[in-house]
């Protein structure tokens, strides 16, 4: 078991784990006893989910209803990736449904009404919403202005802008030969394809596992056993192909999910591997530590609102897309709620500094699986939303239990 | 003794010229003279303990060398060249590193991003195994008692945490470094060990100022004791034979060494 020289990392005689298999799943076990929950808790909130609503009604889990869940997920689902950037550094954003309506409605009205070319109207609509997130930053940073009020008087500013441009008629249907309708109602993968990107994912993991592996060898420092990561790309190749398939015994894999599934990992890589994901997490700990570490504050806020904006609006074109229209409900309602929850729910902490892009995954996932639910238990939107609000509250709790069971095993 | 790469050790200068010289820094907040002639020497390879009761002015003395505040009138030489300090980050530039009371430590991150937090490696895809090399050997050349840097801050003791902070300033490569009561809030044996680290930071070539209340720590880590009262120089003494009873006499002005 033990190696001859021991590795840089594992001199010391306190280190009671190990990273054999065995080590890794006691040091697993340790940490969610500690509060460390990590997806935990939204993994199994899925699966209770899934059970309760598949004994309630056979078609929750068919081909058919799942396809429309992810489809429903997307949109949603890259506004609360949004969030998730707010949410690192410590702060929030209300009004990411009104932005995303707002959004919505300056590409719709521009493409159908004044006759621009789609993808510029969508590219105002960004520009709009980028302009939104440097506001926020800038009343943050130059005025103190906390973003809770400063995104309260944009969720009503915005929506108003968005009902102002959309006019008495109040709605814009998207024509359906529009690239924007038929990316989100009708583009799928190609099954074969479908299978050969999950593949290539899976390889992808595992080749990046390997290279840090061979690259920490070769400085002598420990880490994870061959077997150990060939078992979780395997696991995860299955479990992909297994997706997919299922998926794909109806209308498929819909590029939107594909999209969204893209943005996810590449936020995921920005939070985790660069260094102005560092700077995010720093910022959203210790504001006066980055600042003294050297990390422009101002412009990791700057940079996060942006985001946030950002996806919002793509968010938001996305959902227009699925509706084919912008109207005057675009945005409004629980989406603004659904998006924040998602995050937290999905176990971005709402006291900044700990996260992760797949939370908005997830989290998206629960939200949408309730909501497609309940709506095919024909019940009405009351109950949802008192469903939803209670999961909500359920999530908060175990963050709340986890950071205080945390705070006393020490851990951050 | 064992260097960390990106930790130049340089020799104490041999021409025998203090490392920082301060002569005659007044520095005054409005009609409130903080600082009053103030005179500080600090050598490569030295270890300087400022004390002074509360209001001494040794915070003052402390932003003025790490570029917080600019002092109204004064000498500042710096390696026998007169500088002036623009502001922080040209402290930093200079060589002058400061570890302040509060440590400015993220407790969400784990000790090697700390460490390595606004200079990391490869900015777009961070380069976490040499960080982490260099972390181990940073810490190993300091004989710091930490288990795993992989941990976040929040689960390390308060000697642990001063350590980090020592290590981090050390990692910007300084010539003289500055600690504000390093000690305080410590317990015996984790406040041993950092004393044990300043040593050793010393034993590195870089000159060490430590503020401090407790004379005990004091006279055993420090080469030279600075005392400063209401502004003013109050006596300097030889750490290993002045007596607590003369210091304290000399912070609170019972004696009058100026």
């Amino acid at each position: 078991m033990s190696t001859p020289h021991a590795a840089l990392d594992r001199v010391d005689e306190r280190l009671s784990d190990t990273k054999d298999a065995r080590g890794l799943v006691s040091s697993s076990l340790r940490n969610i006893r500690d509060g460390d929950l990590g997806f935990l808790p939204v993994v199994v909130g899925l699966v209770i989910i899934a059970v309760i609503f598949q004994i309630l009604n056979p078609v929750f889990l068919s081909s058919i209803n799942l396809v429309n869940l992810t489809l429903d997920s997307a949109a949603v689902g890259v506004i609360s990736l949004g969030i998730v950037f707010v949410l690192l550094v410590g702060e929030i954003d209300l009004s990411v449904g009104s932005v995303s309506g707002f959004s919505a409605a300056i590409t719709a009205v521009l493409f159908v009404r004044h006759g621009w070319n789609l993808g510029l109207a969508a590219l105002a609509a960004c520009l709009v919403a980028v302009a939104i997130g440097l506001l926020y930053g800038v009343l943050l940073t130059k005025f103190g202005m906390p973003s809770f009020v400063a995104s309260l008087s944009g969720l009503l500013a915005f929506l108003g802008l968005q009902l102002a441009i959309l006019g008495d008629q109040g709605s814009v249907n998207l024509p359906f030969d529009s690239a924007l309708v038929f990316f989100a109602q009708l583009a799928f993968v190609p099954a074969w394809l479908s299978y050969v990107l999950a593949a290539l994912f899976a390889a992808g993991f595992l080749l990046a596992r390997l290279g840090v592996r061979r690259r920490r060898t070769r400085a002598n420092l420990s880490s994870a056993p061959l077997g150990v990561l060939v078992g979780a790309a395997v696991l995860l190749l299955v479990a992909l192909e297994f997706a997919f398939w299922y998926l794909n015994r109806a209308r498929g894999v819909g590029w939107m999910l594909v999209f969204f599934l893209v943005l996810v990992l590449v936020a995921n890589y920005a939070i985790t591997r660069t260094k102005w994901g560092r700077s995010l997490l720093a910022v959203g700990g210790n504001r006066e530590a980055a600042r003294r570490s050297g990390i422009n504050v101002s412009f990791i806020y700057w940079s996060a609102f942006i985001l946030t904006a950002l996806l919002a609006c793509v968010g938001g074109l996305l959902s227009a897309g699925r509706l084919a229209s912008a109207n005057l409900s675009s945005g409004t309602g629980d989406v603004n709620l659904n998006a924040i929850a998602a995050a937290v729910i999905g176990g971005t902490s709402l006291f900044g500094g700990r996260g992760s892009a797949f939370s908005a995954l997830l989290g998206t996932l629960v939200i949408a699986a309730i909501a497609n639910g309940l709506t095919l238990l024909n019940l009405e939107s009351s109950w949802r939303f008192v469903i939803t609000g209670v999961v909500l509250a359920v999530a908060v709790g175990i963050d709340s239990l986890a950071r205080r069971s945390r705070a006393n095993h020490g851990r951050a | 003794m064992s260097t960390a790469p990106g930790v130049d050790v340089r020799p104490a200068s041999g021409s025998g010229q203090p490392l920082l010289s301060l002569s005659k820094i007044t520095k005054s907040f409005g009609a409130v003279k903080a600082l009053t002639d103030i005179d500080l020497q600090v050598n490569a390879g030295e270890v300087v303990a400022l004390v002074g009761d509360n209001g001494a002015g040794k915070s003052t003395l402390v932003k003025t060398l790490s570029g917080v505040h600019a002092p109204d009138s004064g000498t500042f030489l710096f390696d026998g060249r007169p500088v002036h300090l623009t502001g922080p980050a040209a402290a930093i530039d200079l060589g002058i590193a400061t570890v302040f009371q509060d440590l400015a430590l993220c407790e969400n991150l784990s000790v090697v991003d700390n460490l390595f937090l606004g200079r990391e490696l490869s900015p777009f895809a961070l380069d976490e195994t040499t960080m982490e090399v260099k972390s181990w050997e940073l810490l190993r050349s300091l004989s710091a008692k930490i288990p795993t840097v992989r941990i976040p801050i929040a689960s390390l003791s308060g000697g642990q945490r001063q350590t980090v902070a020592i290590a981090r300033s050390l990692l910007g490569d300084p010539r003289i470094i500055m600690l504000d009561e390093p000690t305080a809030a410590l317990g015996v044996a984790q406040t041993a060990e950092v004393l044990g680290m300043i040593r050793r930071v010393s034993e590195r070539g870089l000159g060490v100022i430590v503020i401090s209340h407790n004379m005990e720590d004091v006279r055993q880590v420090a080469d030279r004791v600075v005392v400063l009262r209401l502004g003013r120089n109050n006596g300097t003494f030889d750490a290993r034979t002045v007596t607590t009873q003369t210091l304290i006499g000399a912070i609170t002005g019972a004696e009058d060494h100026a």
